[in-house]
């Protein structure tokens, strides 16, 4: 089995950009996707709000580039469904659906989102049949009709001004009231402009229906209980997005589907972190999953740095030395880094100083619950814990 | 895997005797792109025995929509220039190779 320092499963934006700085310091990476590299921004068709591009640049172009910077620094891009996750040898280890695995010294999860489903009544009997997710894909194919979209953010407005390229008609259903949009001013002005866009305000998505592909959909106005049927060719469906996060089991801890992390983007399993719009976080954007990407990187690096120097330390330190556990949150662990030092001095041994959060798995290793705590090792073993000095 | 489009399709497919599949994508469907690999791999394994074409939706609309084709990635299969299997969005390339491999032996 291969082995890795940091694995990055999804190339999107954030496990692109997790990757171009991870090889950046040296790592050995590979990102695995199981799809083609570039995730949900190279379905869009133009991306108008990545900075450094004025006049917009297209979703699979800017997409592209990540992979080719990616590549550029070293890391290794391979196509593989990651389906699952195991520990060997204090390592991780990615089991992949072709039935090839990888080890791994750190993880940064990547896995995004995809597009939410309303789950009415013929949602799901429709899909191809008319019912669609992705503009890009099948805008294309309802030239000259009448194609309903259902959504009022940014994704919603943005690609159905995409669709009214080729649609003679796309009506709008809106849960709100008139003239409330939940995208960016400019995207607001543009779309209420658009005279191929008819508004459908206060109305919520009851029904699609249809005989072989899709004749209609239901809706029903919210102030009037109206029910209403509108005709259509194909109905677009833009109503947010859910978490990719099944395939994880219950490897790291997920709220709603979405990862808890820290400001360093680990999970609550020690150097596993995650990126970009799987995270609990409020703007998912390419921006924002890039940022992610970097800091996950910098800090997997910085964490496994921070072992191997460990390692180095015990190897210099010989068979017996004392550890010390500190906090920078517990000031009294701080103030006793000079008595602890002159302990060892006293004892003839080396001093290992740990950062007791950070080295969590060292701790636990030697049952510390809290800091300060001095330990006298010997070999692997605790041979006491020293609590005057 | 032969280009097909709207003036060979009909002579190519539909008066084919045996199995046809037909794989409908667009150039800008990131799933179709990802997808096309598999599809060709079994094109391959399966050359001589089965009929393997495509059909870019980007020039071809009408044909697609003729053939019910409203969304990409599209599999159809055909037997004797009758469709008898469709495929749509959510599916892989090992459902699309089960059902050539019955259809063939059945
Ligand atoms: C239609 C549309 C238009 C948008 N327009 C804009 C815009 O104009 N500007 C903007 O900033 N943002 C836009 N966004 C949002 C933006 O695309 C996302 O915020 C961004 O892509 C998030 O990146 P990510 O890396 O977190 O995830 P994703 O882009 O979702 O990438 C995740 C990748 O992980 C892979 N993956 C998932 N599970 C596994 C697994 N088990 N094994 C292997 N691989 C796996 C997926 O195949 C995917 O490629 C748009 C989104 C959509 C859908």
């Amino acid at each position: 089995m291969e082995l890795f320092d940091i694995v990055i499963i999804g190339a999107g934006s954030g496990g692109l950009s997790a990757a171009v700085y991870a090889a950046r310091a040296k790592r050995s990476t590979l990102i695995l996707d199981r799809k083609r590299p570039g995730g949900q921004a190279a379905t869009t068709e133009k991306m108008e709000n990545y900075p450094g591009f004025p006049g917009g640049i297209g979703g699979r172009e800017l997409m592209d580039r990540f992979r080719d910077h990616a590549k550029e620094m070293g890391a290794r891009v391979e196509q593989a469904e990651v389906i699952g996750f195991g520990e060997e040898d204090g390592n991780y280890v990615i089991r992949t659906r072709k039935g090839v695995s990888y080890g791994a010294r750190s993880i940064i999860l990547a896995p995004g989102s995809e597009p939410r489903k309303l789950g009415i009544p013929g949602e799901a009997d429709y899909s191809g049949r008319g019912v669609s997710y992705c503009a890009t894909c099948d805008a294309e194919l309802f030239e000259g009709g009448t194609v309903v979209v259902i959504g009022s953010g940014e994704t919603a407005v943005e690609e159905a001004g995409y669709i009214s390229r080729f649609a003679d008609k796309v009506v709008m259903i809106v849960a709100h009231d008139e003239g409330i949009l939940t995208c960016n001013r400019t995207q607001a002005e543009t779309a209420l402009a658009n005279p191929k866009l008819i508004w459908k305000w206060n109305r919520s998505t009851l029904a699609i229906e249809g005989g072989e592909t899709v004749e209609a959909v239901r809706v029903r106005n919210l102030k009037t209980n109206m029910e209403e049927r509108i005709t259509c060719d194909g109905v677009f469906l833009f109503v947010g997005t859910v978490p990719q996060t099944a395939f994880l089991g219950g490897f790291v801890e997920t709220l709603k589907g979405y990862i808890p992390t820290d400001e360093k983007m680990e999970t609550n399993r020690q150097l596993v972190f995650a990126a970009g719009d799987v995270r609990v976080k409020n703007l998912r954007q390419v921006v924002t999953a890039a940022s992610d990407g970097a800091i996950a990187a910098y800090f997997a690096d910085r964490e496994l740095t921070e072992r191997e120097d460990f390692s180095k330390a015990v190897k210099r330190a010989g068979h017996n030395y004392l550890l010390y556990f500190y906090s920078p949150s517990v000031q009294q662990s701080l103030d006793l880094v000079p008595a602890a030092e002159r302990k060892a001095e006293a004892l003839g041994l080396s001093l290992i100083k740990l950062h007791a959060l950070k080295f969590g798995t060292v701790a636990a290793r030697y049952e510390v619950k809290a800091a300060p705590c001095l330990l006298r090792v010997e070999g692997e073993n605790k041979v006491e814990t020293i609590t005057e000095f | 895997m032969k280009e097909l489009d709207k003036d060979n399709f009909d002579e190519a497919v539909l008066a084919h005797k045996g199995l046809y599949l037909v794989d409908f994508w667009g150039s800008t469907c990131e799933e179709c792109l990802a997808m096309m690999p598999e599809i060709e791999a079994l094109a391959t394994a399966l050359d001589g025995q089965v009929e393997f074409g495509k059909v870019n939706i980007q020039g071809n609309r009408r044909l697609a929509m003729r053939e019910k084709v409203l969304g990409v990635p599209t599999i159809l299969i055909y037997k004797d220039g009758i469709k008898t299997a469709t495929f749509t969005k959510e599916f892989t390339a090992d459902e699309v190779r089960s059902a050539v491999e019955e259809l063939r032996l059945g």
